[in-house]
């Protein structure tokens, strides 16, 4: 039960409920799909960028807890930071959900070091990660999809 | 006690669950919790008959079958062999060379479908499914009308999940050169009316193939009343091991059929002019087969005759009704898949909850169902819905499981709440 509640913190619970940044952006500098063909979860994350500053990031679609509330996080995270920042903040955040907090910089993190349970649910790693995966084919222009296949 | 004492028992319930401790992975702790196994249709457990069975072969019979003189390879032979009368025995096949040995179902399906589909199938024709078709028993039919500039029409199923007949009889027209339906489908436990649906083909001149791998396990087949063209299933659905499955196909029309798969075995004779096909079933298993695997699945028959199809079906309906009443009571539970035959599947979504995070919270209780799309992506889009969480049933498991499983859906809307 606590390794349950570790993974489905409050954090996480509540940005499942009402996800923050969840809407389609008309003017949006680039939007990449993602999409965990095993559970059929499918988001769309929007950037606008300034430069090399993201000036705003939302995201739609249907997923798990893990995957709304990480794509959720996400989006309020990354908001005003550099792509480098944002690069920066994904690889932290990936040792994180798959090593642990021990081979994190978890200070760096804010509230994306809610997603530290995830580490002891391999399975579920790959919804943390897919709206990641969606937000970096999208600052390095990597297509209009991407999949955790 | 031996199995077959259990059908001096007064009632299938008390009987079957004498079965259980047959199962010695059942008996496992998973996650500080006793195992609830609801994934049964993924695949089922083994009963220690069948692993006994096989564990004796690799140390006692292995050998190479046919053309060997030598002792072992006789005995090998025979084992082996002896399975295909087993298998045509235990489903009432026409004919022992019409049982070919396969990998599973899906090989079943792709055999039938470059075999017979290549040589029967042209521009303009229509190869005919059902929305409710697992992935093994679309694709390939896909391959081959795309190859052949064929077309795939699908037939409708309502909301209940139940074949429309009416339309599958406007659908059967002179184009129509496949009928493809699987008898009970792996997500809606829709137990579809094959017998009635090949009549209607056959009506017509036209060939069906049925996927029968979530039917062989859980109520007694009869292949000759069926009268299907086709009949496909897998050995490790059925408490048999992976890796083996049966196509049974009829005699005259495996006989036209070119091979599948060519090598060895599947010859009489070969020159560098000119090969001749070895007769049936072999001209359909090139190489070496999975001898251990045909032979684990001969034991997985004679443990199911054991315990008996009638019980074994009847037992698992009395889950099945036992886990949709518990089920339609949860708030904002919906059941996928309510068709009026239904078999040993209960698919459900959560209002406002993915069925992934379903998973994790009951195997989280030691609770093993499956969620996701099940093989299944177009019957996921007719239900409009992107995943479902799916248990299944076998006869191992147990009413006071079933609780468990109702407890553990009441704690996922707990932690999600």
């Amino acid at each position: 039960m606590s390794q349950l509640r570790e993974l489905y913190q409050q954090v996480i619970l509540d940005h499942n409920r009402s996800p923050r940044n969840y809407r389609p952006m008309t003017d949006a500098t680039r939007k990449v799909e993602g999409y965990n063909p095993l559970c059929g979860d499918h988001f769309t994350v929007y950037v606008r960028l300034d430069g090399k500053v993201i000036t705003d990031v939302s995201f739609q679609g249907a997923g798990c807890a893990i995957s709304k509330a990480s794509a959720s996080v996400m989006s309020s995270t990354v908001k005003g930071k550099t792509t480098d920042e944002a690069e920066s903040l994904f690889r932290t955040f990936h040792a994180l959900v798959t090593k642990g907090p021990e081979d994190a910089d978890i200070e760096t993190l804010g509230k994306l070091a809610a997603f530290a349970g995830v580490n002891e649910f391999p399975a579920r790693v790959k919804c943390a990660i897919l709206p990641w995966h969606a937000l970096r084919a999208a600052l390095e222009e990597k297509g209009s999809s991407v999949t955790t296949e | 006690m031996t199995t077959s004492a259990i059908h001096d028992l007064e009632t299938p319930a008390q009987g079957i669950l004498l079965c259980r401790h047959h199962f010695p992975l059942l008996r496992q702790w998973v996650n500080g919790k006793p195992l609830v196994y609801f994934d049964n249709a993924a695949t089922s457990q083994k009963p220690q008959m069948v692993i006994d069975t096989m564990m004796r072969y690799y140390e006692e019979e292995n050998s190479n079958i046919h053309r060997g003189v030598h002792y072992l390879s006789e005995q090998a032979t025979q084992a082996y062999e002896g399975v295909r009368k087993k298998v045509a025995r235990f489903l009432n096949a026409g004919h022992e060379r019409e049982i070919v040995f396969v990998r599973g179902t899906t090989e079943a399906i792709n055999l039938v479908a470059a075999s017979y589909g290549r040589t029967s199938v042209g521009a303009g024709d229509e190869v005919l499914i059902s929305t409710m078709e697992h992935h093994s028993n679309i694709v390939p039919w896909q391959i081959l009308c795309e190859e052949k500039g064929a077309r795939l029409r699908i037939i409708p199923i309502n909301d209940r999940g139940e074949i429309l007949l009416d339309e599958y009889e406007k659908l059967l027209t002179p184009r129509t050169k496949m009928v493809g339906i699987v008898h009970v489908s792996n997500v809606l436990g829709t137990v579809n009316p094959v017998k009635r649906m090949v009549e209607m083909a056959h009506a017509r001149g036209i060939p069906v193939l049925v996927d029968g791998a979530q039917a062989v396990p859980h109520m007694p087949v009869d292949l000759r009343d069926l009268d299907a063209d086709f009949y496909a299933f897998s050995a490790h659905k059925m408490f048999g091991p992976t890796g083996v499955g049966v196509l049974d196909g009829k005699t005259h029309y495996l006989e036209a059929m070119p091979p599948y798969q060519s090598g060895g075995d599947m010859i009489k004779s070969v020159t560098f002019e000119r090969t001749v096909y070895n007769d049936l079933p072999h001209k359909f298993e090139a190489g070496t087969p999975n001898i251990g695997g045909g032979i684990g699945l001969g034991a997985a028959i004679d443990y199911i005759n054991q315990v008996g199809l009638s019980a074994i079906s009847a037992y698992e309906h009395e889950l099945l009704q036992r886990a949709t009443e518990a089920a339609s009571e949860v708030p904002g539970l919906r059941i996928i898949g309510t068709a009026h035959d239904k078999a040993s599947v209960l698919s459900f979504v959560m209002e406002g909850i993915h069925p992934h995070d379903i998973g994790t919270i009951l195997d989280s209780e030691g609770i093993a169902i499956r969620t996701g799309h099940h093989c299944a992506q177009p019957l996921m889009i007719r239900f409009n819905v992107p995943a479902t969480a799916r248990a299944s049933f076998a006869f191992y498991n147990t009413q006071e499981e079933v609780d468990a499983l109702v407890r553990g859906i009441k704690k996922v809307r707990e932690v999600l709440a």
